[in-house]
């Protein structure tokens, strides 16, 4: 399966503008993987506020800690967009370049 | 977190004393005081700012661990009679939310170091109903019903002991009527011993006595469920009266049998658990489990406690209750005499470098009888103890679809999520599902710290109620203002009084949370021609009452309607603490639109917005308001939550809700995202075409209006309005404006030109 033009179009737009105002097939896009489940979901860690970031997953487990994962981020943005590739691609299968 | 603290109150006055109870894993742990200016650490705005005042409490202190016990309890008083029954009846009406969770106690004075006494139980694997008797570690029998409880509804249980005899009964008899579940049983079996089971140990409902503490008492095998009209009787009752028994408590044709019967439909609002048996053995709650709640015999035809108390004789218990932590005091301060009212922290620091910190914040009040300001702040306290250690974070999937980003975890949150003990919010529910209707301040709220952002603070500085009202401060500050800052709980307990000699008060920027007495007291200023400048939204939104008896308890019934964590079940809907009708104002008559001018409308946690000028803005009695702002230029289109001032939650002017006839519509907001959506209290028909680009419900209308005797209202009706003061160096419209209405109001000028 291709990323199609109207795929592309999603995707460029998220990658410009990860938070706030969002065409409605990309907020349909963001609230399906958004809305997932708690366990292993992803999300930061404050590491530096508002310049560095670590990302997690939450356990889903009321008292259980959250996994810290290795990948660190300098920005908001670039860690939406790595995460919203990870997701894009479980759900398409296809890899998108960063 | 090496360091985590709490105080015995949230606000001081000078010669007054504050008492910090430290929990620290360290050997040493450094104490300061600091002034607390400006709690945000964003790089781009005005900075963390702190200043480090000198007082006699100040120094290093040895450092112990404390822990919390969570999980609530009834504890009875001592008693002879229970130490020396031989034979016994134990029962009651239960209905167990979590019967697979393990054990958990209904009743019983079991000991587990001795092996000793009795115990009625919901069995470790939900096999049923359990009795445990014993009078020895080799001298223990179970007696388990064998029919598993199903969840949410309700049992009659019971379990006879005849010495003479040596014949156990347990009885577990269901009061649904669910076709084909035949969670009936009736079990006989005779005693494999001898002695008589003795106990020196307290009787405890809803939890099992593990050990003591420090003079607290620690449980074990917490019950999640409601427990209704405990008894206990000194002989294997009659199968006639326990027949009896299942349709409530006859003192009477119980005679002499019954030692004591606890109705906890007395003393709904009190602490005190009352034995109504005549030999008055009477208890106490313990950790806050909820009072008021729909007992056994319920029918729906009554919803409010006060009326019919005694369809209300069940106690909800939940095994992560907290009340009060109970903690030993580790540093006291004597606050000094002259010690300017304002904000201020205890700065805690211990391990390696000093690295590990907390802070509890508190209110320096001015000298009792007196106010040193025209200026009053008052610090939402109980709106801070409302969301005190919230966890949609780390437990809701809802949280970034709210937040339209992935979640920002702070450390605190890291550790809230592992320690589940600190106790949850409003906003949470117990781990039986329930919803959290009380909160208490007596533990350490990780949540309510400066430095300290939340996931629903917006795009930015993400700051999100007490942090995020360090933007109120530090502008104060850096425009020289003299102010003094009160709380919420003198609001309540002192009432018109904490406010009347302010020529003005300043809301925060969230002040969600108000009791009558509160309600009644900022409404009574406004009357007598005070001035207030709400600087926020979703104010004075849900009705909460303090408890009468506890410090630092509240409630919150989350009623009928409005943004809910969860909601209250049907017939719950009235306070415990005190009788009233629990939920909005709105639903109370009293929507927030006739205190404030304005009411929560919408809400969003992405980004913020702007506000643009209306007609209004241009009259001549208000247009001071708008002095050093352009006709067309728009209001706040930048700022430190979600880039600008208009956003989070908002509130809009209604004349059908009470808004003031004559009130100036200054400003209105617009272009929010669809991530902001129309609060559910307006859906009565759910529609499409609920979000910012579409719906002009989702606004923060800017709204000015006179009050008797020239007081008046100036409502920002947004909750990022703060965030955006101190943009450019605070030389910005959002700052302007501030600036002129509190100028304005603080002088003796009147409010319309």
């Amino acid at each position: 399966m291709g990323t199609n033009a109207d795929d592309l179009q999603l995707i460029e737009e998220f990658k410009k503008n990860p938070i706030g105002h969002h065409s409605p097939d990309l907020q349909r896009l963001l609230n399906r993987f958004r809305s997932v489940p708690m366990e292993n979901k992803y999300c930061l860690v404050v590491i530096k506020p508002n310049r560095e970031w670590q990302l997690a997953k939450t356990s889903g487990k009321p008292g259980v800690a959250l996994k810290l994962l290795q990948k660190k981020f300098t920005s908001q943005s670039e860690a939406e967009w790595y995460v919203f590739r990870k997701r894009w691609k479980n759900l398409t299968g296809e890899i998108l370049k960063p | 977190m090496k360091i985590t603290a709490y105080a015995d109150r949230t606000s001081v006055a000078p010669d007054e004393t504050i008492n910090f109870m430290v929990n620290c894993n360290a050997k040493e742990f450094k104490a300061d005081f600091v002034k607390l200016i400006c709690g945000d650490m964003n790089p781009d705005g005005p900075g963390y700012q702190e200043k480090v005042i000198r007082t006699k409490a100040t120094g290093t202190y040895p450092g112990r661990k404390q822990t919390i016990y969570a999980g609530s309890f009834v504890q009875i008083e001592d008693n002879e009679k229970f130490n020396h029954l031989e034979s016994f009846t134990l029962k009651a009406f239960i209905w167990p939310t979590t019967p697979n969770k393990g054990h958990q106690t209904i009743i019983g004075n079991w000991s587990e170091k001795d092996q000793n006494g009795m115990s009625l139980d919901i069995s470790p694997n939900n096999n049923g109903l359990m009795l445990t008797i014993g009078s020895g570690s080799d001298k223990v029998q179970y007696v388990v019903s064998g029919k598993p409880f199903l969840e949410r509804e309700w049992y009659f249980v019971a379990a006879t002991y005849n010495a003479d005899t040596k014949r156990i009964t347990l009885i577990q008899e269901p009061l649904h009527s669910h076709a084909k579940i035949r969670d009936r049983s009736i079990k006989n079996e005779k005693a494999k011993f001898i002695t008589p089971p003795k106990s020196n140990r307290r009787i405890t409902i809803g939890a099992q006595f593990k050990r003591t503490d420090k003079g607290r008492t620690v449980c074990q095998n917490y019950f999640n469920g409601k427990i209704d009209s405990p008894l206990i009787a000194a002989r294997a009752l009659t199968a006639n009266q326990i027949e009896q028994l299942k349709t409530g408590y006859d003192k009477i044709r119980m005679s002499n049998d019954v030692v004591a019967a606890w109705d906890f439909s007395t003393d709904i609002s009190s602490l005190k658990i009352s034995d109504i048996s005549g030999n008055n053995i009477h208890g106490k709650v313990v950790n806050m489990p909820v009072k008021a709640m729909t007992g056994w015999n319920w029918d729906g035809e009554e919803m409010n406690w006060k009326h019919a108390p005694k369809q209300y004789g069940a106690i909800h218990f939940h095994d992560d209750d907290v009340h009060d932590a109970g903690w030993e005091i580790d540093v006291s301060l004597r606050v000094p005499k002259t010690l300017k009212s304002g904000l201020y922290a205890i700065r805690l620091r211990a391990g390696k470098d000093l690295t590990d910190e907390d802070y509890v914040p508190f209110a320096v009040l001015p000298p009792r009888g007196k106010v040193t300001a025209d200026i009053c702040f008052i610090l939402p306290t109980a709106t801070y103890m409302a969301y005190a250690n919230e966890h949609m974070g780390t437990d809701s999937p809802i949280a970034q679809l709210l937040g339209g980003r992935l979640v920002e975890h702070e450390r605190q949150d890291l550790y809230r999520n592992e320690h589940r003990e600190y106790g949850a919010s409003c906003y949470d529910t117990h781990t039986d599902g329930s919803g959290v209707c009380y909160s208490s301040r007596l533990r350490p709220i990780l949540n309510m710290r400066p430095k300290y952002k939340s996931w629903l603070g917006g795009k930015g500085s993400t700051l999100w109620q007490f942090n995020a009202d360090t933007h109120i401060t530090n502008w104060l500050e850096a425009q020289g203002y003299n102010y003094d800052v009160i709380t919420d709980e003198e609001l309540h307990h002192d009432g018109v009084s904490a406010l009347e000699k302010y020529r003005v008060v300043l809301s925060s920027s969230h002040p969600e949370y108000h009791s009558k007495e509160m309600w009644d007291a900022m409404s009574t200023y406004q009357k007598g021609g005070g001035r207030l400048m709400y600087l926020g939204a979703n104010g004075w939104y849900w009705r909460i009452a303090f408890h009468q008896e506890a410090e630092g308890v509240l409630e919150v019934r989350r009623a009928e309607g409005g943004i809910r964590g969860w909601e209250a079940q049907t017939g719950e809907y009235y306070h415990s603490f005190t009788g009233e009708y629990g939920g909005l104002w709105r639903r109370n008559g009293r929507a927030p639109q006739k205190i404030v001018g304005t009411g929560f409308t919408a809400q969003g946690f992405d980004i913020s917005s702007y506000y643009k000028r209306n007609p209004d803005s241009f009259k001549k009695p208000v247009k001071w308001i708008m002095n050093g702002v352009k006709d067309d230029e728009l209001i706040g289109n930048f700022g430190l939550i979600g880039g600008g001032a208009a956003g989070l939650e908002l509130d809009r002017a209604d004349t059908k809700l009470g808004t003031h006839p004559d009130a100036y519509v200054l400003a209105s907001s617009e272009d929010h995202t669809d991530l902001y959506l129309v609060v559910c209290e307006e859906l009565l028909i759910n529609y499409p075409g609920l979000g910012g680009q579409e719906n002009r419900l989702v606004r923060a209308d800017l709204v000015f209006y006179e009050t008797d005797q020239g007081g008046g209202v100036f409502s920002t009706s947004s909750i990022a309005w703060p965030g955006s003061l101190s943009h450019n160096n605070y030389d910005n419209n959002v700052s302007k404006i501030t600036k002129n209405v509190l100028d304005r109001f603080v002088g003796e000028s009147p409010l319309l030109d």
